[in-house]
């Protein structure tokens, strides 16, 4: 029994130590962020790998989700004879959830391994104690474009997922199933408000910046050789997907 | 005054003890060679002079400033004075032979891009190297790395050059050409060096001293004359690389 809380003891005091490193991590992220020099060619090429270079997954996955989302909206309400809902549930759901959600774990997938990877690769062969003995902060030059990058880039990508998914569920809704356009457009304007679309992008924020710090702290800290870059890949994903499903709660609790 | 002084340098890592009160002292215009084992902190005494680590106790000082007391900008301008080749040469693997060399002057300088490329070339020039400057790291030979490592350690004029193990991993032919290519540049340049290595060929042919670092501390310095005939058993037996003797392998 002692030895089991013992080892239970050792686990939640490593669990506490990442916390404090990666809150620590992202106090120096923020602090580097708002002084300068500033990078602004490495954040517009970070904005590109992570950003322009997602759009075809986000496109898909956005796609696939509106369609099914309103085919599969579409059985239920059959039941209830309301129809005519399909297209609030999809406007909704789309803005307020899935549209940020998906779209976080699709860049978490993405973006973020890549971060991790590319960072790991370098701190294993020295690049990045190379950068700080030519008296350039890697913090500086590295971590703060990836982590705006992934920041704003989330907030423009999740936008194109809520339209393209909105759009997806409008084609199969009145294409497919035969719903009349007319009252798809209105339920969907009339159940959407605004304030679920800031929601959404609110959400979307927060995603982002989970995403690149995770990445980059991943990266920073990875150890060993290729292995050690395996490691710190695949942690960045779980993580970054773990917090991204974990936040969406407690961001949806308090954006009630 | 020295150009590098290490006074009383100790540190851990977790419960392992790598340096034990380290004094060391660089004149200017010298050539340092620290010799050791694998794994008995030679690196870790060459990351402490260019501020990547900090001890636990002791002092790095480096022309009369205290690393220790310094903060990012103090540390950065200190840096400024550096060059660092590293033991794999760590290029930028994003970046071509071009910017790697002139990373320092994109960085620190105002100068043009083209003004850039042309010292590039001309520090690759030096290194023996010529048109290579559009290549990626990824295209050349582990001698070329090494010495576009040197180029770009070189690139910003500096004072103090690092070497970390400069012919790990390389052919001897390749690797006398890299010891040939250090003292030349020393004598070009004028500047002063430190290199860490346990190749005896090497710390034979590029130093003014070698100290020998054993179980956290530095048991003997001396001019490679005297280290190839030092008394010290420690000592004679690891530069005539014998199995038989106080050092056991690990």
């Amino acid at each position: 029994m002692n030895d089991w809380l013992e080892k239970l003891g050792d686990k939640v005091f490593l669990l506490l130590t990442e916390i404090g490193k990666v809150l620590m991590f992202l106090g120096q992220t923020l602090r580097w962020t708002f002084s300068s020099p500033f990078y602004v060619k490495n954040v517009l090429k970070q904005m590109e790998s992570i950003g322009v270079n997602s759009v075809p997954v986000v496109i898909t996955t956005a796609i696939s989700t509106g369609s099914v989302l309103a085919l599969q909206s579409y059985t239920g309400f059959k039941r209830f004879g309301a129809t005519s809902l399909i297209g609030a549930v999809v406007s909704l759901s789309m803005t307020r959830e899935l549209g940020p959600v998906l779209t976080g774990l699709m860049v978490a997938g993405r973006a973020g391994a890549s971060m991790a990877a590319e960072l790991g690769t370098m701190k294993v062969t020295e690049q990045i104690d190379a950068l700080t003995t030519l008296a350039t902060n890697p913090m500086k030059y590295l971590v703060v474009p990836r982590f705006v990058a992934s920041t704003v880039m989330m907030f423009f990508l999740t936008i194109l997922g809520m339209m393209i998914g909105v759009t997806g569920g409008y084609l199969v809704g009145v294409k497919v199933l035969g719903t009349n356009p007319v009252t798809y457009y209105n339920q969907s304007i009339n159940n959407t408000e605004v304030t679920d679309i800031w929601y959404g992008l609110i959400k979307a924020l927060v995603f982002g910046a989970v995403i690149g710090l995770i990445g980059c702290y991943k990266g920073f800290n990875t150890v060993g050789g290729a292995e050690g870059v395996g490691k710190a890949t695949t942690g960045a994903v779980v993580i970054s997907c773990m917090l991204i499903l974990i936040l969406d709660y407690f961001l949806s609790a308090l954006l009630w | 005054m020295a150009m590098i002084e290490l006074v009383n340098l100790h540190r851990s890592f977790g419960s392992l003890q790598v340096l034990r009160g380290v004094n060391l002292s660089v004149e200017k215009g010298e050539s340092m060679t620290v010799i050791g084992g694998s794994g008995s902190g030679k690196s870790v005494i060459l990351k402490h002079i260019i501020g990547l680590l900090f001890p636990d106790r002791g002092r790095v000082i480096i022309e009369g400033q205290v690393l220790n007391d310094l903060d990012e900008f103090g540390l950065n301008e200190v840096r400024k004075k550096f060059g660092m080749l590293f033991q794999m040469a760590a290029l930028f693997d994003s970046l071509t032979v071009a910017e790697n060399v002139g990373f320092s002057l994109t960085q620190h300088t105002k100068l043009s891009d083209r003004e850039i490329r042309k010292i590039a070339t001309e520090k690759l020039a030096l290194v023996g190297l010529k048109d290579v400057e559009d290549k990626m790291p990824s295209e050349l030979s582990g001698g070329m790395k090494k010495r576009v490592g040197l180029a770009r350690a070189i690139c910003m004029d500096a004072e103090i050059i690092l070497y970390d193990e400069p012919t790990t991993g390389l052919d001897p032919i390749t690797a006398d050409s890299i010891n040939d290519l250090i003292v030349d540049l020393r004598k070009k340049l004028g500047v002063t060096s430190v290199s860490i290595t346990h190749d005896m060929q090497s710390a034979y042919k590029i130093s003014d001293r070698i100290a020998m670092l054993y179980k956290g501390e530095i048991i003997e310095i001396g001019t490679p004359d005297a280290i190839k005939t030092s008394a010290n058993p420690i000592v004679h037996q690891f530069i005539t690389g014998s199995a038989v003797g106080p050092i056991t392998a690990e």
